[in-house]
């Protein structure tokens, strides 16, 4: 019990600074007033330690909403309430909800089917739904998503169907990657979202390479790359981060700090007051948001958004959340937190019943909606199960724009062995 | 064609000959329009002038390049495109190519420079895992084509471990880029514009040592020069060898000596290590019957071991001796030992001398 509490006070301690941080002047997003420490205001310029957040250049903090403040907020009606972008009306907000349980369910059923051995992987968004889904909501279909790898929540807001998800898992002919890589290492150029990859923060740095090129474009689009706690500690978050803000490129990075990077939690991961002190250090103004409640996240990436596009520069987003899931299948959380702890966040924090609360206060969701989602991602399953896998020369295209003399070679000979062996070799790849 | 007399005197070599004669490179095609006489480092400044020029997306970026560089390979750049075009990266190797490879995705010519390529280490996981992969991974929804990486490379004189270093092997095993070292002024001006313009990333290597002092007549028009094509720069019915940048003028050498003893060496410019040019080499050794090659990185996993296999794989019956390899030493790149250390000329003469004798 005394390990699961000091493992806990670990864990909590990204949320501890967040909730006794000083708030001693207000900011204005829209016609709401935020709660804010800034230095520039204040009179003490000598940097305080934690919890509080300090910044010579411009870090702020947006409030925690509680889901009823919020509910009235947006419910009532001023006269100048028309232009302010954070009020999230009804089609937004149930659109955001359907997709948070969209993406609750999936999780479980791709969850499911590799704990049935039907796909070979799965990693699931659980307790960071809001995270996911409300940062799509409050970008454009024009910025460039540059995800580590618990994004998916964002290609299933931009329309990446449950039949394409699955299409990935089971890598089969119509998988869009043509079945190269891992479950769930999704991508889509058709929704500006770049391929994930594997390795831990490389897209921090190629993300300040994307966003120069829009601020070449001088287009009205941002860069959101992705990053969770365990990977500021990459040398990669020091190089992106740092470019972006030389470069001035409109980027904003998002830190997940859901407490965890497998088995490490974030206590073993940094000293620093959670991930939001590090932007200070690049000049890059930094938001702390609760990564739990939707609205706020919302209203963050907003803002982010509107600085990095207005302002041409990079914005550091820390969303504390929980990783109520385990890292991936390949991994079983128990055998280094208590199930106390995961529950308590799964119950008491669960971003997709917070959500919902606000709502179905509003009248905007019932039960109803719910059990069609489940049939159709039963039927996406079992057809992307069905479907064979790509063709074997998908095997050699795309190491260059065209194969070298080398790769003609290498799959001359290859299918010389399979015509011989033919029962070394799965069978759902056409020849 | 006589390499060396486009090459200045090597310290320890005993060869003093300052050329700056013109001279015509016998089997390039490369039509002799408007030449002028340059070194490499203006003649990658030309390239790099003319690739800015044609593509007003192409960039070019690093650490001090704004300046010119310390190598001058980019000067006046900045001063022509601008700041927004030409600039200064951090110091920080990870960042400017992970840059590079989200510039070029974007479809742009990102083109990187590493100031030495004993630092492109921190670059690895960048180039490996993220560029060679990028349009693979992506089913060739994305890719990063445009990319392309210079780095001064080899040993210089004076150089010790952190200034002399031939990585390209690292670069060879990895299949998604492109490797190519040229030669000489003329050949890096050609080669270095089709690797911006290649649709793959690429990693280029320049022989710094050759910066000031190879000086050849360099057609000042716009011109590419294939790449994965080896190029038969000597010909030759006794023995093929095969090498790659400023090796190549030591292996000259060599070949000149060699024939005073009778001996007829075919001598093969690489150009591209990765992918290479099999059937070049492979109809040169059909030819003679033995083989030699010769690079400045240590011998022990070095790209000759590739050509060495290859060769053997594909020539076995016909070789008479076995593939001969004249290199670096298995030690870091020495100071005061350099001149033990090189694959010098006579270490290069010697074997042919051997591999003919055997």
């Amino acid at each position: 019990m005394a390990s699961w509490g000091r493992r806990s006070t670990a864990v909590a301690h990204h949320m501890r600074a967040f909730f006794t941080a000083n708030k001693t002047a207000q900011i204005r997003i829209g016609t709401r007033r935020y709660p804010f420490f800034n230095p520039a205001v204040s009179s003490a310029l000598v940097p305080r330690p934690w919890p509080s957040i300090i910044n010579m250049t411009s870090l702020f903090l947006v409030n925690r909403f509680t889901s009823s403040v919020a509910g009235s907020q947006a419910g009532s009606r001023h006269a100048d309430d028309d232009n302010d972008d954070n009020l999230v009306k009804k089609e937004l907000a149930v659109k955001m909800y359907s997709d948070m349980v969209t993406l609750q369910i999936m999780d479980t059923f791709f969850y499911e089917a590799q704990r049935q051995g039907r796909i070979s992987f799965y990693m699931t968004s659980s307790g960071e739904e809001a995270i996911n889904i409300s940062s799509a909501a409050a970008l454009g279909k024009d910025d460039i998503i540059m995800p580590q790898y618990r994004e998916h929540g964002i290609l299933l807001w931009r329309g990446f169907s449950l039949q394409e998800f699955a299409n990935q898992c089971f890598g089969n002919k119509d998988d869009v990657g043509k079945g190269r890589q891992m479950p769930i290492h999704y991508g889509s150029s058709k929704h500006n979202f770049i391929t994930v990859s594997s390795p831990i923060a490389t897209q921090l740095p190629q993300a300040a390479g994307v966003a120069y090129s829009l601020k070449m474009d001088k287009k009205d689009a941002c860069v959101v790359a992705f990053i969770g706690d365990g990977g500021t500690s990459q040398g990669d978050f020091h190089a992106g981060l740092n470019f972006a803000a030389v470069m001035e490129a409109p980027v904003i990075f998002v830190c997940r700090n859901n407490g965890w990077a497998i088995s490490t939690p974030i206590s073993e991961q940094f000293r620093s007051d959670g991930v939001a002190v590090k932007g200070q250090a690049y000049g890059i103004p930094s938001i702390r948001v609760d990564g739990t409640d939707a609205l706020a996240v919302y209203s963050a990436i907003r803002a982010a958004r509107n600085m990095a596009v207005n302002e041409q520069r990079p914005v550091l987003v820390e969303t504390l959340a929980y990783r109520v899931g385990h890292h991936s299948t390949s991994d079983d959380s128990t055998k280094y937190r208590s199930l106390d702890e995961i529950e308590q966040w799964k119950t008491d924090r669960d971003p997709v019943n917070r959500f919902r609360k606000w709502v179905e206060l509003n009248g905007w969701w019932s039960e109803r909606e719910e059990t069609e989602l489940r049939s159709n991602l039963m039927r996406a399953i079992q057809v992307a199960e069905g479907r064979r896998k790509p063709p074997l020369t998908e095997l050699f295209t795309d190491v260059y724009d065209l194969p070298p003399s080398n790769l003609v070679e290498q799959e001359k000979q290859l299918r010389e062995t399979i015509n011989k062996y033919p029962i070394d070799f799965p069978s759902d790849v056409s020849l | 064609m006589a390499l060396r007399n486009i090459i200045g005197k090597r310290i320890g070599n005993g060869i003093g000959l300052v050329g700056r004669r013109s001279l015509s490179t016998a089997t390039c095609d490369v039509e002799n329009r408007n030449s002028k006489s340059m070194n490499l480092y203006s003649a990658i400044n030309q390239a790099l002038h003319l690739a800015l020029e044609t593509d007003p997306r192409a960039f070019v970026f690093g650490e001090d390049v704004s300046f010119g560089g310390v190598f001058r390979c980019t000067t006046g750049l900045a001063d022509r495109f601008g700041k927004a075009r030409v600039f200064n990266t951090p110091l920080c190797e990870q960042g400017i190519v992970g840059f590079g490879i989200g510039l070029a995705a974007m479809g742009n010519r990102a083109i990187a420079e590493i100031q030495f390529a004993d630092y492109i280490y921190p670059a690895f996981d960048q180039i490996v895992n993220e560029a060679a992969k990028f349009r693979y991974r992506s089913g060739n929804q994305f890719n990063c084509g445009g990319l392309t990486i210079r780095a001064p490379y080899g040993a210089v004189g004076h150089g010790g471990h952190y200034h002399s270093q031939s990585p390209e092997a690292f670069f060879c095993h990895v299949p998604g880029i492109k490797v190519v070292i040229p030669r000489s002024p003329r050949q890096a001006k050609g080669l270095l514009l089709s690797c911006i313009r290649d649709p793959n990333p690429v990693v280029f290597f320049e022989p710094k040592w050759l910066y000031r002092l190879a000086v050849e007549e360099v057609p000042e028009h716009d011109y590419m020069l294939p790449l994965s094509e080896a190029e038969v720069i000597r010909q030759g019915s006794d023995i093929t060898l095969v090498g790659w940048g400023a090796q190549l003028t030591i292996m000259e050498q060599a070949c000149i000596e060699a024939e005073k003893d009778g001996i007829s060496c075919e001598l093969i410019d690489l150009k591209t290590l990765m992918p290479w040019d099999k059937e070049t080499v492979e109809a040169s050794v059909r030819k003679t019957g033995r083989v030699l090659i010769s690079h400045e990185a240590p011998v022990t996993g070095g790209f000759g071991a590739e050509i060495s296999a290859s060769i053997v794989e594909r020539c076995f019956l016909r070789l008479e001796a076995p593939v001969a390899r004249v290199c670096g030493l298995d030690t870091p790149f020495p100071l005061v030992f350099e001149p033990f250390y090189m694959p010098s000329k006579n270490k290069v003469l010697d074997a042919i001398k051997a591999t003919v004798d055997y």
